[in-house]
């Protein structure tokens, strides 16, 4: 039973990817610079956004890194296990970064 | 285990993704691929810490010695935007060696390579231009953090460039080892992964004011 779905959802995944043509491939890059625009006039909107420029910018900036990550790589068309080696990468690094700007105080006002 | 790495090198798969399932491995998966990954989910370490290290001491510099005085946000923007339509040429090339077209694989592998040596050549005159400002690679914790960050980036780039120029001179030679879609993925990964390395470094050294 579990087979079954495996392979049905291998199926669907394939059927998804088939649609990735060179075409979308190009409507993502185009996304992606003009995105890139956005952050770049965010930049010089520092005052003006206020309170709403530093989670715009990082919002901004991963969808840029998730699209690239899911899409260019593939991962959200292949196997889980890659998606495993890549986040467990991804994931420490976040967190003992996170933790060891957080003993210097860098997030203290 | 030897047994997985012979099957490997003569590539008993047609080349898609949905072949690493067909490999004769403990996982049913390329050992390659999956080696690839785990080195790229193991970069993130080296970058992580390399990017913290510059959040923390982007704030030590002298009064006129900070990213302000030197960033021009235009020009590193032309370099971003060439890097990452160099993602997109990238992602051509492994489409179309899926499709076994050789010779559409070694002409967007071969403008890949164009795009990364132009923002290689892009940060060498960045570089140049900060330093003949005053910003040397000692002068303060800043430019010390902001010059290795970005140099390691840069050699990343560099070392992906000769692998993309090498996998045109095997194609061309017909001397690539194992299958040659999946050597062209494993190069685009590297490749992706030089981008999103980069995509990070854009906004939060060169967008978000210190």
């Amino acid at each position: 039973m579990s087979t079954d779905i495996a392979h049905a959802t291998e199926h669907d995944e394939t059927h998804d990817e088939d649609h990735w043509s060179d075409l979308n491939y190009i409507k993502l890059a185009l996304a992606l610079a003009v995105i890139t625009g956005i952050e770049v006039a965010i930049s010089y909107m520092v005052d003006d956004l206020g309170a709403f420029f530093l989670p715009l910018l990082l919002g901004l900036m991963l969808i840029k890194f998730f699209s690239v990550v899911l899409f260019f790589m593939h991962l959200k068309f292949d196997n889980r296990l890659f998606s495993l080696m890549f986040y467990l990468g991804l994931g420490l690094a976040v967190a003992v970064y996170t933790a060891a700007l957080f003993t210097f105080k860098f997030f203290s006002p | 285990m030897a047994d997985t790495a012979v099957h490997d090198a003569v590539g008993e798969h047609d080349g898609s993704d949905h072949d690493d399932h067909g490999h004769h491995t403990t996982t049913g998966l390329s050992n390659n691929k999956l080696a690839m990954w785990l080195f790229l989910g193991s970069e993130c370490l080296l970058f992580g810490g390399l990017i913290s290290t510059y959040m923390l001491y982007r704030g030590r510099h002298s009064a006129n010695g900070g990213p302000d005085q030197f960033w021009d946000i235009p020009f590193t923007s032309a370099s971003s935007f060439v890097l990452l339509m160099s993602s997109l040429t990238m992602v051509l090339a492994v489409t179309a060696a899926k499709r076994k077209d050789d010779r559409n694989t070694n002409l967007w592998l071969t403008v890949t390579a164009v795009l990364g040596s132009l923002f290689v050549a892009g940060q060498v005159y960045e570089f140049t231009t900060f330093y003949r400002e005053g910003l040397g690679y000692t002068t303060s914790l800043f430019s010390s953090s902001f010059y290795t960050l970005t140099g390691f980036h840069g050699v990343h780039v560099s070392v992906g460039v000769i692998m993309l120029l090498a996998t045109v001179g095997m194609i061309l030679k017909n001397r690539v080892p194992g299958d040659k879609a999946e050597v062209v993925e494993l190069v685009g990964l590297y490749w992706h992964f030089v981008d999103i390395v980069w995509i990070l470094i854009f906004t939060l050294v060169y967008l978000i004011p210190a």
